[in-house]
């Protein structure tokens, strides 16, 4: 009990890291999940389960996530700000740790007018930055947020957290980075990057302020899977970055659903080996959500395998 | 100033049913600046109560009347010689009118008719937006005047977040990112190392968290 979490050992040991991401369903079905983490257990050092992403009701990512350990897969646990107050967070966070998480992302999440319960408060209590400060508080200084002791056993996780070069204004972006390490952040996994040459941009910012040496740096990826989804990702998605170029790209795919598929996943490949180029990323994460069965073919082709 | 508007007609409708004599209760602060609960509306919504009732068959009464402020004692004492003679109050005022006219009239109904939506400002005619969340504890101080509890979508002490383009938010495009702004005006006031602090987490009991708020001034109190 209680290793190290594997996602770190590969870090630490300077090998090119692998996560994956995997929705949980909407329903009670443990199936769904162990369906999903036997596609994604040969190509993936650690999977993301996610925590009611874009605001829609599924599966607790503590439960899916300890659904995911029994299929001999390791998590890395989303919790957001969204849906909880501190006293709920930390509460959850000592019942995941004592279930076996060791890997934690911590998430303002999405406002909850993006999902199907859009009546809802929303908690935001905190924000990302804050959750970080208190989970290492908890971790290190064995710590409550309010200050109380943690007496026996504290939660002990490795800390990760989301980062989008493509949002404004962009020359911030790095500085905020540098604010989510200082306040915890070891890994950190980027929003899905198409524009590369925007993405080694903040790369450069990222590496002058020393950031690199200090967390290790996760690209976001995705193959898109249709022409339509890489239109949606470019003009509906805020936040995203998607060059008319990519879209060209599909276009001169053959006809076929299949062909436009086989090429969202060389898109995906060709960006992957760019990033691996780039000075201090130190992984990818294959987003492939709903698409999961594309991640061990990208995975392959990109030379990502076997895995550690 | 709070800033309100009147509720849709029939939902207000819905409310006095029954009721054969009302008065119709206009505040002469803030919801006569933002032109929801002034004399003006006043009349025009007993104008329209009125029709509808006659239309429908069961008459109603309606005395108008504009009070300068429906939060002090003082305004609110006017009424205590007529207040008996009505079926129910429908206020104009914001909730705290509402709420004060009922401390102060236990046995009298008293109504909204107005949704109370924000602290905010006129930006321009017939145009209000929010400024200002209450929070008791402001930290105004350190965003270059601009106020992320109030708004930002997600009231972020640490933004801008990841859903800020263009200067707009993720949630709606019509709403500005605060945190674009304050970003701006801090870089125009040299003041960006701000940005660079992590600004911890807040202490919310001071905003409605901490149960209903009161504020004793002993230095004035009689």
């Amino acid at each position: 009990m209680n290793s190290a979490s594997n996602l770190k050992k590969v870090l630490a040991s300077g090998q090119f890291a692998v996560t994956a991401e995997l929705g949980p369903p909407k329903n009670a079905d443990a199936e769904v999940i162990r369906t999903k983490a036997k596609l994604l257990s040969d190509c993936a050092d650690a999977v993301n389960i996610t925590d009611c992403q874009t605001a829609i009701v599924r599966m607790s990512s503590i439960a899916s996530s300890v659904v995911m350990m029994q299929e001999g897969l390791e998590p890395v646990t989303q919790m957001t700000c969204r849906d909880r107050n501190r006293i709920a967070i930390q509460s959850d966070l000592l019942g995941a740790a004592a279930l076996g998480v060791k890997n934690l992302l911590c998430l303002t999440g999405d406002h909850q007018q993006f999902g199907n319960h859009p009546n809802s408060t929303g908690v935001f209590d905190m924000d990302s930055i804050q959750l970080l400060q208190m989970v290492r508080m908890m971790r290190d200084e064995k710590v409550f947020q309010c200050g109380e002791e943690i007496k026996g056993k504290a939660p002990d996780f490795f800390l990760g957290a989301a980062a989008n070069p493509f949002a404004d204004p962009f020359e911030f972006r790095a500085l905020r980075l540098a604010k989510k390490v200082a306040a915890g952040a070891q890994f950190i996994q980027t929003q899905l990057v198409y524009n590369v040459e925007k993405f080694a941009a903040w790369m450069k910012a990222v590496r002058d302020l020393g950031l690199h040496e200090k967390c290790y740096i996760l690209a976001g990826v995705t193959p898109p899977k249709s022409i339509g989804m890489a239109r949606y990702m470019k003009n509906n998605v805020p936040g995203m970055d998607v060059p008319d170029h990519v879209i060209a790209r599909l276009k001169g795919a053959k006809d076929s659903k299949k062909d436009v598929q086989k090429e969202g996943i060389n898109i995906c490949v060709d960006i992957i080996n760019m990033v691996k180029e780039i000075e201090g990323v130190a992984g990818v994460h294959i987003m492939a959500i709903e698409w999961e069965s594309a991640v061990p073919e990208i995975a392959k082709q990109a030379g990502l395998l076997p895995r550690p | 100033m709070i800033v309100g508007q009147r509720k849709p007609i029939q939902e207000i409708i819905g409310m006095l049913k029954g009721i054969k004599n009302i008065l119709i209760l206009g505040c002469g602060g803030c919801a006569t600046v933002c032109s929801a609960g002034g004399e003006k509306e006043v009349e025009i919504l007993a104008s329209i109560i009125r029709i509808d009732r006659k239309k429908k068959g069961g008459p109603v009464e309606t005395k108008e009347k504009t009070l300068a402020r429906q939060c002090d004692t003082e305004y609110l004492e006017e009424l205590k010689d007529e207040v008996d003679k009505y079926d129910a109050v429908l206020s104009m005022a914001c909730g705290v009118g509402v709420n004060f006219l009922a401390d102060m009239y236990p046995k009298t109904i008293i109504l909204p008719a107005l949704n109370t939506s924000f602290m905010g400002v006129s930006e321009e005619q017939g145009v209000w937006s929010e400024r200002c969340a209450g929070c008791g504890n402001c930290v105004l101080d350190k965003t270059g005047g601009l106020c992320p509890v109030a708004r930002c979508s997600k009231h972020l002490l640490n933004g801008p977040c990841g859903g800020s383009q263009n200067g707009r938010c993720e949630i709606n495009p019509d709403i500005a990112c605060v945190w674009q702004l304050i970003y701006d005006r801090l870089k125009g006031l040299n003041q960006l190392e701000k940005l660079q602090e992590i600004f911890p987490m807040k202490d919310w009991s001071s905003s409605l968290h901490g149960g209903p708020r009161k504020i004793v001034r002993e230095d004035l109190t009689l």
